[in-house]
């Protein structure tokens, strides 16, 4: 008994060593799950670059939102902007900096069509609200002619949890639907009038894949990976355009001569050729004058690392870069950034 | 008086059943293992168990930190949980019939209902808000509650079930309370006692939620008590929502080694009891 | 002597009693907290939340019957699935198992246990709901004219989350109630098959004297079912409604809760799903008095009081 206590409070001491070796101050942030796989692919190159711990857990848009009011991490990460009512509760001013761009695109399971599927706004806002129930709907068939549509039911899968992909989603439906603003209305969590819920972006691409007829959305990044067909959408200029690389870039490029200067804005059906219609903007929050200056300037150091060398692991992993322009007005954003 | 017949077959048709519901629970059992296993035995290798979290596209990543976490999360619960839990069990069966008996059955019953995020959300409010610090020890003060309706009840109704004879042996022998529950009756309930401890081990060491607002997660080594800290359950769930094959192998592999870490614990407290039995009866 | 000892007993009553308050309290201070942090939706709604169906975070009204529903409905059912398996497991292993058997078998049973929730619901999505999809298409029309099985077979929905739920009460309820049984004293079976018992009798003897406790194990599995979480929103398929077909798919109040705590932003959201958390709080504490009362109508038969005598008497007094 004695031996094996005293092996027991060696192994203690050697974690705790251990431990206590290892304990660099870490910066801990948190916020939204889609740019995550960036996100982590950063923080782990610039740790290798400075020595930086930073610690970004994706709880949600919304919790690293919360989570950066109560104090309780430096930095947050969103999808959808805050609003108003939200960045007066925020115990001081905090910045809005987009680090890179996603598209949400309607992914579809049905058996028996080659091709991709057309689709436009009031199309999938009508499927949604569920006005159009069955494949064959004229509506649709206008938009696909010469495709042979069943006449399968559509079974359309949503999210269950709040997201930010939902709320880019809505925030499009809203945007080319009167009917979708009036009755639903855009929130990372609606009411949605029918359909399945999944958990997650994996869980609606995991539905999609196992119901045949089913017609869902995740970011571009789950359908490409999980390699489940995904239709184009119509864009403001009327061109049929697919979620790409220079789709999505090219839907902030054409938000930039009207960019705000806290960037808190809507790319979603955005003007211009080429022009992915269901796009938008992540955003790293950080508040203007936080007390630690010391990780102050070591998240701003990061983000400009992040919005220059950053950019270039973006497409490899299903982002999108930012345009020039907009890099360009946040290095100066940045400077208002309180780091001494 | 039924005919003897009739008895006998019941009897016999009783007894298939039990059986039959062993199998019963067996089947999925086997298919969920065999899911879990064929998914996840392949990415176990060294560098999981030794590397941290590396991003999508880099090999050799690894979930060391967040084994050390789980075990020390579980740790620290267990700390909290199994004093607390066996000492308010004592006190429901020693004094079973009054007011506070009751209310102790009555309480731990309800937390047990509790959702586990509620009590991550409770833990979140008394403890990591006021210091505005998320921390391994709120994440362990967590799932300690999580465990205390289960020890709690468990030790109850074992303590319940041993024979007045022995309690009321060693009172006559000169015994106090105390010293009667703690040398003889709390002996004679132990291994039932243990159970009721590896369940709640195995309960929490597979929950998520109330880890999510209490002890975080980290991509990082650590042990620090007031720092986030990594735990399997969580960084398995952030695996497994991402749309990367690579890290749902490393999900897979880390539900892997969960289970056999409950299973671990299971395998030790089985041997804790053998041995106490054999003291005990001398065989 | 007497009074050392008397005072030892109280110390020890003070002791334990000063632990067990504290865990009552700690249960009171969630539910307190829980009342506190959910005032916004207690004021707007008032009673109205318990009955209204309506959840809809954009425009600010929120009700949770269906939710409620789901709970109770995919509990209820998975314990009628799950108690009789779990209990037949118990008596199995504590009566009727050859001894070899016994360990590997406790093992096995146990492992299904110390399978993380989340692994359940990973599972579910890519085996269960399959197969339940499939069991769904293939049942015959006359029996999906039945209210229990009408609606398309979609594989997510009731009937899946009430396979994982029984899946994962099992365990606990028969862990905790082979502990029981075994502890039964054997001088009570012995009693039986003296009187002529066969074997199902002389379990039925041994059940009868462990009946809190085999209760105690059933509540456990109840509390079990009533809040879980990851496993049940991976496979229930999340939608508010009410319906008695075990093929629609439906929503609890866990679930819902998991789902959209961490993006509620505005504070009457955040409110409403606390309370929602409130609910289900109140209606474990009324299925508890449910239960505690059934019991207490079971052991008014009971003259003989099991456990020792409140009063401690000293050795030398008369008993």
């Amino acid at each position: 008994m004695k031996r094996s206590s005293k092996l027991f409070a060696a192994l203690a001491g050697v974690v705790l060593l251990i431990g206590g070796a290892a304990a660099q101050t870490t910066i801990n942030g948190a916020g939204a799950t889609f740019p995550n796989p960036l996100y982590s692919k950063w923080f782990s190159e610039y740790n290798k670059l400075k020595q930086v711990q930073i610690n970004y857990q994706p709880i949600g848009s919304g919790g690293g939102i919360r989570q950066l009011s109560n104090q309780t991490v430096f930095f947050g990460a969103t999808d959808g902007p805050m609003t108003p009512e939200q960045m007066q509760q925020a115990p001081g001013k905090i910045l809005h900096l987009p680090t890179v761009l996603g598209a949400v695109v309607p992914v579809y399971n049905l058996p028996g069509t080659q091709g991709e599927i057309k689709f436009n706004g009031p199309v999938l806002a009508d499927i949604f609200l569920g006005k159009i129930t069955k494949w064959n709907d004229p509506a649709i068939a206008k938009l696909n002619a010469g495709m042979q549509l069943p006449s399968t039911d559509i079974t359309v899968v949503h999210r269950s949890d709040g997201s930010g992909t939902s709320y880019i989603w809505v925030d499009y439906l809203a945007k080319v639907s009167p009917e979708w603003l009036k009755k639903v209305g855009v929130n990372t969590s609606v009411n949605w009038p029918n359909g399945l819920g999944g958990k997650g972006n994996e869980g609606v691409a995991g539905l999609v894949q196992q119901t045949p007829g089913s017609l869902g959305y995740v970011e571009l990044i789950y359908a490409l990976q999980n390699k489940i067909a995904y239709g184009s959408v119509q864009n403001a200029e009327g061109e049929f355009v697919r979620a790409t690389i220079q789709s999505v870039t090219a839907a902030a490029g054409a938000a930039v001569k009207n960019m705000p200067k806290d960037f808190r804005v809507s790319i979603t059906n955005a003007p211009g050729k080429g022009v992915y219609p269901i796009s938008s903007f992540t955003w790293l929050l950080l508040y203007e004058n936080p007390k630690d200056k010391g990780q102050s300037k070591a998240m701003v150091d990061f983000v400009r690392w992040a919005l220059t060398d950053g950019q270039k692991f973006a497409p490899d992993l299903g982002y999108a870069p930012l345009p020039a322009e907009v890099v360009k007005l946040e290095m100066e954003a940045l400077n208002t950034i309180k780091v001494s | 008086m039924r005919s003897d017949w009739f008895r006998r077959g019941l009897s016999k048709v009783v007894v298939w059943l039990c059986a039959l519901a062993v199998l019963l629970a067996l089947v999925p059992l086997a298919l969920v293992l065999f899911f879990v296993v064929t998914q996840g035995i392949l990415s176990l290798n060294l560098d999981f168990f030794t590397n941290m979290p590396a991003p999508v596209g880099e090999a050799g990543g690894g979930m060391a930190n967040s084994i050390m976490g789980t075990l020390l999360l579980i740790g620290m619960g267990a700390l909290f949980a199994i004093p607390v839990g066996v000492i308010s069990g004592i006190y429901a069966a020693e004094f079973a019939g009054s007011r506070l008996a009751t209310a102790v059955q009555f309480a731990a019953d309800t937390l047990n209902g509790v959702p586990s995020i509620v009590i991550g959300v409770f833990v979140y409010g008394i403890a990591v808000l006021p210091v505005k610090q998320f921390s391994a020890a709120a994440g362990g003060l967590a799932l300690g509650v999580m465990m205390l309706p289960i020890i709690t009840r468990t030790t109850e109704e074992l303590l319940k079930l041993v024979p007045v004879s022995l309690r009321e042996g060693a009172l006559a022998l000169g015994a106090t309370r105390g010293w009667a529950t703690f040398s003889v009756v709390l002996p004679a309930a132990a291994p039932g006692i243990i159970t009721g401890i590896v369940l709640a081990l195995a309960r929490i060491a597979g929950e998520t939620a109330p880890l999510l607002f209490t002890a975080f997660n980290n991509r990082f080594f650590s042990t620090r008590l007031d720092q986030p800290i990594s735990s399997l359950t969580v960084q398995v769930f952030t695996y497994a929502i991402s749309p990367y094959e690579e890290w749902h192998r490393q999900a897979w592999a880390g539900a892997l080694v969960l289970v056999g870490l409950v299973l671990l614990c299971s395998i030790l407290a089985r041997y804790a009891t053998r041995r106490l039995e054999r003291l005990q009866t001398g065989h | 002597m007497k009074r050392a000892f008397a005072r030892q007993d109280l110390g020890f009553r003070l002791v334990t009693g000063a632990v067990a308050l504290s865990l009552v309290l700690l249960v009171v201070t969630i539910g307190w907290e829980l009342a506190r942090q959910s005032q916004l939706s207690i004021a707007k709604f008032g009673l109205s939340f318990w009955i209204n169906d309506i959840w809809d975070p954009v425009s600010g009204e929120f009700g949770a019957r269906p939710f409620i529903w789901g709970t109770l409905y995919s509990s209820v059912v998975a314990l009628m699935l799950a108690t009789p398996v779990a209990l037949g497991i118990a008596i199995f292993l504590s009566e009727l198992c050859p001894a070899w058997l016994r360990q590997p078998l406790t093992f096995l049973t146990e492992l299904l246990a110390a399978i993380p929730s989340i692994v359940y619901g990973l599972w579910g999505i890519f085996v269960l709901v399959p197969a339940v999809r499939t069991l769904e298409a293939s049942m015959p029309a006359a029996l999906r004219q039945l209210p229990f099985f009408s609606g398309p077979p979609v594989g997510v929905g009731m009937l899946s989350a009430v396979l994982i739920l029984a899946v994962m009460v099992i365990p606990f309820t028969s862990s905790v109630a082979r502990e029981v049984l075994k502890a039964v004293p054997m001088s009570q079976r012995e009693a039986a098959y003296a009187l002529g018992a066969t074997q199902w009798e002389a379990i039925r003897a041994a059940l009868y004297y462990a009946r809190t406790g085999i209760i105690g194990a059933i509540m456990l599995g109840f509390g079990r079912a009533l809040g879980e979480t990851m496993a049940v929103t991976m496979v229930i398929g999340n939608n508010p409604q009410i319906s008695l077909s075990l093929f629609a798919p439906q929503y609890t109040m866990a679930a819902v809760l998991a789902n959209e705590f961490t993006e509620a932003a505005d504070e009457l959201y955040l409110d409403a799903l606390i309370e929602v958390g409130l609910v289900l709080f109140v209606i474990t504490l009324i299925v508890n008095v449910a239960s505690r009362l059934l019991i207490w109508r079971m052991n008014r038969t009971v003259t003989v009081r099991k456990i020792a005598p409140v009063v401690a008497t000293p050795v030398g007094d008369a008993a």
